[in-house]
């Protein structure tokens, strides 16, 4: 499905189509994981200004930093973020900075739906799908 | 359902993390291809440049991004806080527009409308998805129940 959105994309303004469409995948596939573990992980933690009102800023901290999702989320945003380092080295940002983040916009609904059980109501699934051609539009 | 009225600093949070995703996005591409091209041979390259003045100031506003992020995250949807970050290159585009006068391509305006659309949408919904709790409301303690973008 995601090779199939990504021939959509002007790939051939690049050297390496397959290359930029497997980078942009690594990009949307990490950051989609990344987000939807991170998430998980703040609504296991509980309100955070909450938190923060009862135990301070240190015991705020101290809360994520021992929630091990956390990590696992951090770890698939830092995989994200060095995959988006090493594509736009390679690629003109006009390509990866737009498909990256229209598709995430998409995948992560997705993905909110089926793992984190939000009501991804016909509203959301409207600001997903404008926003994500807006991201793309704006930024290409 | 019920709906969630966001408290004024919690707009304030989610302002914060809209304007500063773009900001540092925008320094780390501006440092990124200002550097000789790296391979995936030399993955040491890559750790180099975080030391960079412009991805060093990318790095520190999306430190920025990440605490509020996080912060929005535990009070709201992943599908409600996303949109709403996207809002942030509205704002961006729009600043280039009127302070730094560049021109906004008739594309870039189409996009603009989308995003702002689209973040409306998200924004006259509720905030929070309800769960049905799997406790009796009574044995848990106030705070507990809650709900997350109320006080």
């Amino acid at each position: 499905m995601m090779t199939l959105a990504l021939s959509f994309l002007p790939l051939a303004t690049t050297a390496n189509p397959w290359l930029a469409a497997a980078a942009i995948g690594a990009v949307v596939l990490a950051s989609t994981t990344g987000e939807v573990l991170t998430a998980a992980a703040m609504k296991s933690i509980g309100d955070l200004d909450l938190i923060r009102a009862r135990s301070g800023m240190v015991g705020a901290i101290r809360s994520v930093l021992t929630c091990p999702l956390f990590f696992a989320g951090v770890f698939f945003l830092a995989v994200a973020f060095f995959s988006l380092l090493f594509a736009l080295n390679h690629f003109n940002l006009s390509l990866v900075a737009p498909a990256s983040a229209s598709l995430t916009l998409v995948t992560n609904a997705v993905a909110g739906k089926i793992f984190l059980k939000e009501n991804v109501d016909r509203r959301r699934w409207a600001a997903a799908g404008l926003v994500c051609i807006g991201v793309y539009l704006l930024a290409h | 359902m019920v709906q969630h009225k966001l408290l004024p600093r919690q707009y304030l949070i989610l302002s914060l993390v809209a304007v500063c995703a773009p900001l540092g996005d925008s320094c780390l591409s501006r440092g990124m291809t200002a550097m000789p091209s790296i391979s995936l041979a030399h993955p040491g390259a890559l750790i180099a440049a975080v030391f960079t003045p412009w991805i060093a100031a990318g790095i520190a506003l999306l430190i920025g991004f990440f605490a509020s992020y996080l912060t929005a995250l535990s009070w709201a949807d992943l599908t409600f806080v996303l949109p709403a970050t996207a809002f942030g290159n509205v704002i961006v585009a729009l600043l280039s527009r009127f302070w730094l006068h560049e021109a906004i391509s008739i594309e870039r305006w189409a996009g603009i409308v989308l995003i702002t659309l689209g973040v409306s949408f998200v924004a006259q919904g509720p905030s929070l998805t309800q769960h049905p709790a799997p406790i009796a409301k009574e044995s848990l303690p106030e705070e507990t129940v809650a709900t997350g973008g109320q006080r």
